[in-house]
């Protein structure tokens, strides 16, 4: 297919002084420019003259020495350690860190408990003035259930939890912002970037961020506001699970050559207030069993923080085979399972929200490094799965990552090539977080068996208790969750109860609690190029997965007797809340999530 | 020589329009722990004005002043304020009554603290929001008009002035449908949703407003006393709606409406 010019459906982000510069790998032109080629069935037109202009119209470009995307727990560990560098040795770094969410914190989701460890080697004095919310753990429960009953289960050495804290992973990102900002980082929320600059060789040069104001139809409206350009001497990629960006640098770096694909999970939460009574503070519940089956791997957790607030939530393993399964109301029935609802009853839920997280563990951590930059945090993936922790490692990564980009920007100014964070990906393979990840390899994977669960429990038990993980062997994934999935005619559809409105919910109200938006006007970021065709590629075999993945309702197949299937999709891309599981599971793996404008998104509360 | 206009733009800090509020555990004020606050959307619009006056014609504009009466953590909002393109922005610090809250301020309170700070900075002309998304008051812009004697034109959806003269004509969306007025300096103007759309700030003038000082000042600076004169009794949300039911006929329709007691 030949290249088609720029101007006609495709928003080609390539402003001209970036042509001479980028580098044309391969055939492969699309993934890691970021065309945004916006092929919405029902609003494309061609852009006049005087539009097209305005989309190239040159960048106002500044320099900074490191840019990091994303403004979560490794972002801003990266960003507080190079700071702290520049003030222990003199040389100044201008450090700049954009993150998508309207405020820091806005788009942070997790249970969480989390381990200090790397907190209190980045910030030693931490609990003197401690992010709200924070509660130590004091007990920790871990249960099966059944549909009634709930038996007790010896916890893995892993989940013990002394000196953990249960905390809101959403408040702690607006506390390190706060110490971030103080140390002197440039923090600006609000900004979203879909494009690497590239230099002459194909390194990474720096980054740019959105345009805003552009209409549905991809025409620049009357507040249209061209992006900015960055140019930096490293680049940290920090977007969390399953970023666009570093979607993009892996692909076009080959950064997994060698490894396992990545598997993941998708967490949903509620955050609580419940009466007094039901009350227990510090308490840590983990679950496994009902409402999932022996064949999916998932599980509940219940943590009691703060003054009265319960975080209630499900993680379900991606790689689940049955497309009839909906995570959002599994998650929605298990609550009225009596050790969840006992704590929930007569309680008010204030907050709602899901996101997609990495469960490859060590197998699955790709190449950390690319020309210009490197991945951190969960755009690699360092979560630990049985622990079911990855905020200490994904702040130790960036904190590796610092040190080594400083020594990098401050030794050798002489050189002109790009910087090759070479110390990074050798201090993480001597580092805790491979140690640790190493010794849990197995477990995660030890879930893909005939036993399901069963198998999976009966290993892990061992592994954790007594070999931890000091065998030969090391068990792979061998697919990906997209193409685990299996026909729907192979499963019956699943019945699930009717929300009751006071213990579960149906999908819109819970979506209204999110807080998010997006502008009506606006292109749509979950880029398919061609409805109709992926409806024909994708309804008849799954029946419509997308409506039951999606824990936020933008996927809908409308009856529609004029189309071929009967149905028409549709997306709802306000709905949206930024958790990356449509473009881990779609099956035909057509779904290409892109960072909409910036500020756009969920505004989570206490999440 | 056409007369420059020294605007002050009044603006408040809000929770963010996308957050559904709640009432706090003990009743009697809406729960902020946690929550995001923003510019309010009004207020937006307001500086939004101010700035095109500035860009419709050079010289007009003399100078845009922020001003917010509220805790520190207004200066957050101020900033947003400066990044749309203004010039300066003012603190009216509002004393915390305990650690976290700071007082409630009632609209009257608020328009006596802004008319001494225009009656401070020789301002001409001020715009601000019609109303804030919390308390929905549209009050405060009429009362300030009133105490510094001002004409006042309110819920504006059109702006032009006339720099020859120095006359200011408004158009109003009302009722019946759109009302002009005009009205020589000084004047009050209030924003509607439809005045304009404001723009994106860049990140550049972020980067900018950063380095724009802001000025602080208390109460007593400005010789005003803003204890409350009215107090909340009781918060709640409103009831949940019920259901509605069906009737087949108009006798039992009359029937159901004698039940319920409406005839």
């Amino acid at each position: 297919m030949p290249l088609r010019p720029s101007a006609i459906y495709s928003l080609g982000r390539m402003p001209s002084r970036a042509i001479h510069r980028s580098l044309v790998v391969s055939q492969q032109r699309t993934s890691f420019v970021y065309e945004r080629t916006y092929r919405t069935t029902a609003f494309r037109r061609n852009l006049s003259e005087d539009e097209s202009a305005m989309l190239q119209e040159p960048r106002e470009e500044d320099e900074a020495d490191v840019v990091i995307v994303g403004g979560g727990p490794a972002g801003l560990a990266a960003a507080i350690r190079l700071k702290q560098l520049e003030l222990e040795r003199g040389k100044e770094v201008r450090v700049v860190l954009l993150e998508k969410a309207s405020d820091m914190g806005n788009h942070t989701l997790s249970g969480a408990v989390i381990e200090p460890r790397a907190l209190k080697e980045l910030l030693p004095d931490w609990l003197e003035d401690p992010p709200t919310t924070l509660t130590p753990v004091k007990s920790n429960k871990m249960r099966f259930l059944t549909e009634k009953y709930s038996i007790p289960l010896p916890e893995p050495p892993q989940m013990h939890n002394p000196g953990n804290y249960i905390a809101s992973l959403s408040e702690v990102v607006k506390w390190l912002a706060a110490k971030a900002e103080e140390l002197g980082v440039e923090v600006y929320p609000g900004f979203s970037v879909n494009e690497l600059l590239y230099d002459q060789s194909g390194a990474v040069a720096g980054i740019a961020t959105n345009d805003m104001g552009i209409s549905r139809a991809g025409a620049p409206k009357d507040n249209f506001q061209r992006g900015m350009e960055f140019r930096a001497k490293v680049t940290l990629l920090a977007e969390g699970c399953h970023g666009s960006l570093s979607k993009g640098v892996i692909k076009k770096y080959d950064l997994r050559r060698g490894k396992d694909v990545q598997t993941y999970g998708i967490g949903l939460k509620e955050v609580w207030e419940v009466p007094e009574e039901n009350w227990r503070e510090g308490e840590v519940l983990h679950t496994m069993g009902w409402p999932l089956t022996s064949k999916v791997y998932g599980g509940g957790f219940m943590y009691h923080f703060g003054e009265r607030l319960v975080s209630v939530g499900l993680v379900v393993g991606l790689d689940y085979a049955n497309p009839w399964i909906s995570p959002f109301r599994e998650f929605q029935r298990m609550k009225h399972h009596p050790i969840y609802s006992n704590v929930l009853k007569n309680g008010k839920c204030i907050s709602y929200g899901a996101r997609a997280l990495n469960e490859g563990g060590l197998q699955s951590v790709p190449k950390l490094i690319f020309p210009g930059g490197a991945l951190i945090g969960c755009s690699a993936g360092f979560v630990n799965v049985p622990k079911i922790k990855g905020t200490h490692t994904a702040m130790k990564s960036g904190m590796l990552a610092a040190e080594s980009a400083y020594n990098a920007i401050t030794s050798d100014t002489t050189n002109e090539s790009a910087i090759a964070l070479y110390d990074y990906e050798d201090n993480f393979k001597k580092s805790w977080i491979f140690e640790e990840l190493n010794e849990v390899r197995n477990v995660r994977p030890s879930f893909h068996n005939p036993l399901g669960m069963y198998g999976g429990i009966l290993y892990s038990g061992l592994d954790t208790l007594l070999l931890k993980g000091r065998v030969p062997w090391t068990f792979h994934h061998k697919a990906s969750d997209a193409a685990s999935t299996q026909p729907a005619d192979k499963f019956k559809p699943i019945d699930y109860p009717k929300p009751d409105g006071k213990l579960s919910f149906d999908l819109l109200t819970s979506v209204a609690r999110t807080g998010t938006m997006h502008d009506e006007d606006e292109p749509v970021h979950l880029q398919v190029n061609d409805w109709d065709a992926h409806t024909a590629a994708t309804y008849p075999k799954y029946k419509g997965i997308e409506s039951r993945f999606c824990p936020a309702g933008v996927y809908e197949y409308i009856p529609d007797e004029t189309k071929k299937e009967g149905v028409r999709f549709q997306i709802n891309s306000q709905n949206c809340i930024h958790c990356k599981t449509c473009d881990i599971k779609v099956p035909a793996q057509d779904i290409n999530w892109v960072c909409p404008e910036g500020g756009d998104g969920p505004k989570y509360m206490l999440t | 020589m056409p007369p420059r206009l020294n605007i002050v733009v009044p603006v408040k800090r809000v929770i963010d329009f996308a957050i559904k509020p709640r009432i706090n555990a003990s009743k009697n004020a809406i729960e902020t722990n946690g929550v995001k606050f923003s510019l309010n959307p009004f207020c937006e619009i307001a500086v939004e004005e101010a700035v095109r006056l500035r860009e419709s014609s050079k010289d007009l504009v003399e100078s845009i002043t922020l001003v917010s009466a509220g805790s520190a953590k207004a200066q957050d909002t101020l900033r947003s304020g400066l990044a749309l393109g203004a010039d300066k922005a003012t603190l009216i610090e509002i004393p915390a009554i305990d650690d976290s809250k700071s007082l409630e301020l009632e609209p009257l309170a608020v328009a006596k603290l802004l008319k001494a700070f225009v009656k401070k900075s020789n301002a001409n002309l001020v715009i601000m929001g019609k109303q804030a998304i919390d308390d929905d008051s549209n009050q405060t812009g009429q009362m300030l008009a009133g105490l510094l004697n001002w004409s006042q034109a309110t819920n504006a959806s059109k702006v032009t002035v006339d720099e020859a003269s120095g006359v200011v004509t408004v158009s109003r969306e009302v009722d019946g449908g759109t009302e002009t007025l005009s009205a020589p300096l000084p004047l009050v103007i209030t924003t509607d949703l439809r005045l304009n759309t404001p723009r994106y700030t860049k990140l550049q003038d972020i980067m900018k407003a950063k380095k724009k000082k802001t000025e602080k000042v208390s109460p007593e600076d400005l010789g005003v006393d803003i204890s409350s004169r009215l107090e909340i009794l009781s918060l709640s949300e409103p009831p949940k709606r019920t259901g509605g039911g069906k009737v087949d006929s108009v006798d039992a329709l009359i029937g159901k409406l004698k039940e319920l007691g409406a005839i």
